[in-house]
């Protein structure tokens, strides 16, 4: 090798790569999104995009619904995914890593085959699956994303430190208040990562809806049919209002959470 | 007092494993009769189902397409995640700031948004042709790249900072230092994220659904348009390829405890 095409680098140069792609693929589109939100079809300025979705009652009816499913969704999961990540945190069993991959074990495959799954037994079930549009929406939801909240609820109750409700047990302290003044507060963190995880996506999966014959909408929805009326300002409108509910979401969660560089599903790591 | 605790837990833990797997399995009992609806009445078991899956030459294609994109977008995740780990990892504070931000931009945001923008800068506003591949394969490694650069950069932390020096000081080039000792210390952090890489573009509804060629198709955009038509035969093959999907995720999750088992009970023999 002569020493003229030798490769000659500095190591951070490594990272120009990947940032370039970032700006490219990541920062630039969203820059875009904001540029489409406030033109007209021409480019010109105009804030009917933004009038426009808050002036008109469906699309607001679609925002408080998303917000309605998504809180509900939140937390019949939280009140599933506790007691299991408790059990399982707390059991002297010794395979208990194989009883939690029994858990997860769903989330490797692949979402659309799952709510198959769901839809043709909430079919059998109910019959006339669209009559009960609300109640199986959650169900679809929380069917799909139950594993993401069991998963970080786990892994901060099995680092509690056991000799911290030891100590409350020999101070005199009951099992209930065992469990609300220490073992509750020190879970925040898993609560946290949990919710995050599942009230983001539950906003704006409405393939989930879309497959259970469900004729009413949430955010995603809208974009979905933005994207197919080829509406792209309307549609960057929508982006827009949930980029911002999304930054919101994560600035509050970020303040609750031990470390703010984890979160999303960065916990199926 | 202790016992029916003890019951309790059980019978909550036999109830949530039967809400997740009811469904699936008898969807795969099902798969393997000439039932068009569950619960409806079967006449007899047959492969019916499997036979139309690995027959039927549009299924094909989109499972081999949905495979190829997932390795291939893994693949790019891979280099491009860990290349941006490493030398973010040695870079300013103000420049590690920045790409450590941008880079939580795609794992925080909703997909649907990820995949509208890409396809409003690439489709719309570039006129990059959906046909290309480019806006889908770009979506995918977006949606895939930052959860390998999040599991290479621990990694990077727990290595010794002074083995690139020295090999650098006994005379190796950087690329040699970085093939040569770098890169095999960040092994087992790549081999997760370009795993779960895989996974999620796998996984991927949205992305897909806003940058794909009209043409292909990936599992998830398959199934969903299937639930839209009317057509039963499909419908119940994709039975079959749920029950085939959910069979290797068992015998991979199965292998790996294994395998990680045997590792443990190597390392404590010595």
């Amino acid at each position: 090798m002569t020493k003229a095409i030798k490769l000659r680098f500095n190591r951070k140069q490594l990272c120009i790569p990947y940032a370039a792609f970032l700006v490219l693929f990541v920062i630039c589109p969203l820059l875009v999104i904001i540029y489409y939100a406030f033109t007209d079809g021409t480019g010109q300025i105009t804030f009917e995009n933004f009038i426009n979705f808050f002036s008109n009652t469906n699309t607001l009816g679609t925002l408080l619904n998303s917000i309605a499913i998504s809180a509900v969704t939140t937390l019949v999961c939280l009140v599933i995914a506790y007691p299991v990540a408790y059990i399982l945190a707390r059991s002297k069993f010794k395979k208990k890593y194989v009883l939690l991959m029994l858990f997860v074990l769903p989330m490797w495959i692949n979402f659309t085959l799952r709510i198959t799954a769901l839809k043709e037994i909430l079919t059998a079930i109910e019959t006339n699956i669209a009559m009960y549009p609300f109640l199986n929406t959650v169900i679809g939801m929380s069917y799909d994303f139950l594993p993401f909240m069991i998963l970080p609820l786990y892994t901060s109750l099995s680092k509690l430190d056991k000799s911290l409700t030891e100590a409350a047990e020999d101070l005199g302290a009951g099992g209930f208040t065992v469990f609300m003044r220490v073992i509750l507060p020190l879970s925040v963190p898993g609560i946290i990562s949990g919710v995050t995880m599942v009230l983001l996506p539950s906003m704006t999966n409405y393939v989930v809806l879309d497959m259970l014959y469900n004729s009413t909408y949430i955010m995603g929805s809208l974009i979905g049919s933005y994207f197919a009326a080829y509406d792209w300002n309307n549609g960057s409108m929508i982006s827009l209002v949930l980029l911002v509910i999304i930054f919101v979401i994560t600035l509050v969660t970020n303040r609750f959470s031990d470390s703010g560089e984890t979160g999303g599903r960065t916990n199926i790591l | 007092m202790k016992i029916t605790k003890k019951v309790l837990s059980v019978v909550w833990l036999v109830l949530i494993l039967a809400f997740i797997y009811i469904p699936i399995l008898l969807l795969a009992v099902y798969s393997f009769t000439d039932a068009t609806v569950v619960g409806g009445s079967i006449d007899g078991f047959s492969f019916q189902n499997y036979i139309t899956l690995f027959e039927n030459e549009e299924m094909r294609s989109m499972i081999g397409g949905t495979i190829l994109l997932a390795l291939g977008s893994a693949l790019i995740a891979a280099v491009l995640g860990t290349l941006g780990a490493i030398g973010t990892f040695y870079s300013k504070r103000t420049v590690k700031n920045l790409i450590n931000y941008a880079n939580q931009i795609p794992v925080v945001n909703a997909d649907v948004v990820t995949g509208f923008s890409i396809c409003v800068l690439l489709i719309v506003l570039l006129g990059i042709s959906k046909d290309t591949f480019v806006p889908l394969v770009a979506g995918h490694v977006v949606l895939c790249a930052p959860f390998v650069y999040l599991s290479v950069i621990p990694r990077l932390k727990q290595m010794d900072n002074n083995l690139y020096e020295a090999a650098l000081d006994l005379g190796a080039t950087p690329a040699q230092a970085l093939f040569k000792v770098v890169l095999p210390q960040l092994l087992p952090g790549i081999l997760s994220g370009f795993m779960l890489a895989v996974t999620l573009s796998l996984d991927d509804y949205f992305i897909t659904t806003y940058t794909k060629p009209s043409t292909f198709d990936t599992i998830s955009t398959y199934v969903v348009n299937a639930t839209k038509g009317g057509q039963t035969e499909i419908k119940t093959a994709l039975w079959a390829l749920s029950t085939i999907i959910f069979l290797i995720v068992v015998v991979a999750v199965v292998l790996m405890n294994v395998l990680s088992g045997k590792k443990k009970a190597a390392e404590e023999r010595v």
